[in-house]
């Protein structure tokens, strides 16, 4: 499955690790949320980034004290009609100040592409390559946003207001302009 | 009106657009059908019997002569000339090839239409009452709280895949006109004590094979907390709500299992965390989109003009006034019912020339403006009295004038067998049988208020538990067949109907509601007591012996 971050198609860094299997001494893990939990803290401090695969029935409040030594979290999508992880990654973001990198797993289309950036994704497992290699266009495909969240993009709401009376600043960018 | 800008029509560009990537894609079969499905769900597409089906939503039921218009000629371009009004202020277009969907939405969004959010697992259609803004007994027009939420669950990135559907209605007034207390998440705008204005939150109801009455889990919001509230029963519900089995995945049966209690304490407890964030409202945002909504510029008139006093010495003209002429807000106007039900005519069914000539009509008596109500009706909001018998002429010679509103033969009813695949049973003809039965107005009238609501199925689309008399089709031995229950209501003392014994057959169903109205007519203790009183003093047993008795 191709692996889309910062906009483009990338290798995975992170050596996924199996339930049981051993981990290897060096370089970036992501294991399972079980895991991980089991002995978390042993985990973070080997030499090497670690990430976190993390089912969408658990409460992602439980990883708050390991977050800021985390490089990722991986949230499940077991379809993409499944929208738990959705708000499991705005609560990461927006209250529990995640700033790793946060992934979409499973199954991930590129219809799902703006609503996941949105609610804080800045990584994606995606199903087909051709969603993949569409990845640019497709998360560009909107430009009006009606709802804030925490990806600071400015609402419908807030742009019309700005419209109509502009901030006394944007007057004398005009003026000079 | 609501007045649309480029920012919602661009928005509509932009899904028109994906949209029509998508329809590419499964055509050529990269999307699998499976795949394809939610997609098109949440643009309005259905797969039913025949062909694909499209709903568009009028947003708190609100329409221009323009847009009505704009729908005449899709039902005329790609459909086969005519469209059917639903239960949730919606439009749906039975005969629509896949190929042509993107171009017919196309077409749409030109006149600020869409199917946005119409089917899926997310928040539908906001609904409200179809008089808003211009009924007598409302604190202040609920639409541009309508509006508001509108907006706020448009593309939500974080509630597109909800469990299943999440219905929202909206109310303002004394009277429930928008059945608040059958909906996932209602809001009820009422002053508390100090004469505060706040709205009442209720969550959890909703008909199809669990039915459940809305509970009141928050008795007064404060407006500036309505986004962050509702985003906190969003929040729980798309995390908690059962998505192991379609039938138990409604907020309905979360509320139920955990109790309401327990549901409201922890609603309580995620929105206090979010409350005072970026959801408190912005007072320039609302107001921002309540002055976008225009009233029309009214004269100053009185009530009763000479030319309505006159009119009424016409008996058939007074029989309309007195059923479909409601009062209005403004002194001299009115607020009149468009009855989609003529005797023997599928029920909220209206040809593509019938919108035209509405629009027509609209724009000479109602300053352009139509509504929808969740009766499967419309309503022309804005007509001065004194237009009155010149508007029934033209709405008789449009063939919606039937002076049978609220009355035994207005039925509510889903499109049943003859066109969804999901159906035991038909729907149409059996509404179309009782009304020919009490086809006789003078019986109609006598009858007083009295709703009959129709379902083809347990998916209770045709709102069968909410009827005063609720028929229900279900299929024994590929044998069409009905269950009949009574006492139901989806207005301010909203109730779930009583069975009154076995199902009957098909031919028989029209026969067991004459029983039910002979029984209610030698029940009631004067003839202004409504159905729903006799029933809520007597009690199911005098109906069930008068129906059975001979069976």
């Amino acid at each position: 499955m191709p692996l889309v971050k910062g906009g483009r198609i990338v290798a995975d860094g992170f050596t996924h690790v199996e339930d049981g299997a051993p981990v290897p001494e060096r370089g970036a893990v992501l294991v399972p949320a079980a895991r991980f939990l089991a002995d978390a803290d042993e985990l973070l401090r080997r030499d090497g980034p670690v990430g976190v695969i993390w089912p969408n029935d658990r409460a992602v409040g439980e990883l708050s004290p390991y977050l800021d030594r985390l490089a990722l979290v991986a949230l499940v999508f077991p379809t993409y009609k499944d929208g738990r992880a959705y708000s499991q990654a705005r609560l990461l973001r927006e209250r529990y100040g995640y700033r790793g990198e946060l992934r979409a797993t499973g199954q991930v289309l590129r219809d799902q592409f703006v609503f996941l950036i949105r609610a804080g994704f800045d990584a994606f497992d995606v199903v087909k390559q051709a969603d993949a290699e569409a990845f640019e266009e497709t998360a560009k495909r909107y430009s009006v946003f009606f709802q804030p969240t925490g990806d600071g993009r400015m609402t419908v709401a807030r742009k019309r207001i700005a419209r109509r009376a502009p901030a006394p600043a944007a007057r004398q960018d005009r003026l000079r302009a | 009106m609501y007045r649309y800008d480029d920012f919602d029509r661009t928005l509509l560009a932009e899904r028109v657009k994906e949209f029509r990537g998508q329809v590419a894609r499964r055509l050529s079969g990269e999307l699998t059908e499976d795949e394809f499905k939610s997609l098109r769900l949440m643009n309005g597409v259905y797969l039913q019997l025949h062909a694909y089906m499209l709903r568009i939503a009028i947003p708190y039921g609100t329409l221009s002569s323009a847009q009505l218009r704009r729908l005449a000629y899709v039902a005329r371009t790609y459909d086969r000339g005519y469209g059917h009004f639903t239960t949730r202020q919606n439009i749906q277009f039975n005969w629509i090839k896949l190929a042509q969907l993107p171009d017919a939405m196309a077409d749409l969004a030109e006149a600020g239409l869409h199917g946005l959010q119409t089917s899926g697992n997310c928040v539908r259609n906001i609904t409200t009452d179809q008089w808003a803004g211009v009924a007598p007994d409302e604190i202040e027009d609920p639409r541009p709280w309508a509006e508001l939420i509108r907006q706020h669950v448009t593309l939500h990135p974080e509630f597109s895949f909800l469990p299943r559907k999440f219905k929202i209605a909206v109310g303002a007034a004394a009277h429930d006109r928008a059945a608040l207390r059958i909906h996932d998440l209602a809001l009820r705008l009422h002053r508390n004590g100090a004469g505060e204005e706040g709205f009442e939150v209720m969550v959890g109801g909703g008909l199809g094979r669990t039915p459940f009455i809305a509970k009141t889990i928050k008795p007064f919001l404060p407006k500036r907390d309505v986004l962050s509230y509702i985003e906190a029963v969003l929040r729980l519900y798309n995390q908690y709500g059962r998505r192991d089995n379609i039938y138990k995945a409604r907020i309905k049966i979360l509320v139920h299992d955990k109790g309401a209690e327990q549901f409201a304490k922890e609603v309580e407890a995620e929105w206090q965390s979010i409350k005072d964030g970026m959801l408190a409202l912005d007072q320039a945002v609302f107001d921002d989109i309540a002055t976008r909504f225009v009233y029309p510029a009214y004269e100053t008139l009185a009530d009763d003009p000479p030319e309505l006093k006159a009119a009424l010495g016409d008996p058939r003209f007074a029989t309309w006034h007195g059923n479909a002429v409601n009062r209005h807000k403004r002194p001299g106007y009115a607020i009149v019912t468009l009855s989609l039900k003529p005797i023997g005519k599928p029920t909220g069914d209206c040809t593509a020339d019938q919108m035209d000539q509405i629009a027509d009509i609209a724009d000479r008596y109602s300053f352009g403006e139509i509504r929808v109500g969740h009766e499967q009706n419309l309503v022309l909001p804005h007509v001065a009295q004194r237009d009155l018998p010149d508007l029934w002429r033209a709405l008789d010679a449009a063939g919606v004038a039937t002076p049978n509103v609220n009355q035994i033969s207005d039925i509510i009813a889903c499109p049943g067998l003859d066109y969804c695949s999901l159906a035991n049973a038909r729907a149409i003809p059996v509404a179309q049988n009782i009304a020919k039965r009490f086809s006789d107005p003078k019986l109609s009238q006598s009858l007083g208020r009295l709703h009959i609501n129709i379902s083809g199925c347990i998916n209770a689309c045709g709102h069968h538990h909410v009827g005063h008399i609720g028929i229900l089709g279900v299929e024994k031995n590929g044998e069409e067949f009905y269950q009949i229950t009574i006492g139901g209501r989806a207005d301010e003392g909203a109730e779930l109907g009583t069975l009154i014994g076995p199902a009957v057959p098909y031919a028989e169903v029209a026969d067991v509601v004459e029983d039910i109205a002979e029984a209610y007519l030698s029940l009631r203790e004067r003839p202004d007591e409504l159905f729903i009183e006799t029933f809520r003093r007597v009690g199911v047993e005098p109906f069930k012996e008068r129906v059975y008795a001979t069976r």
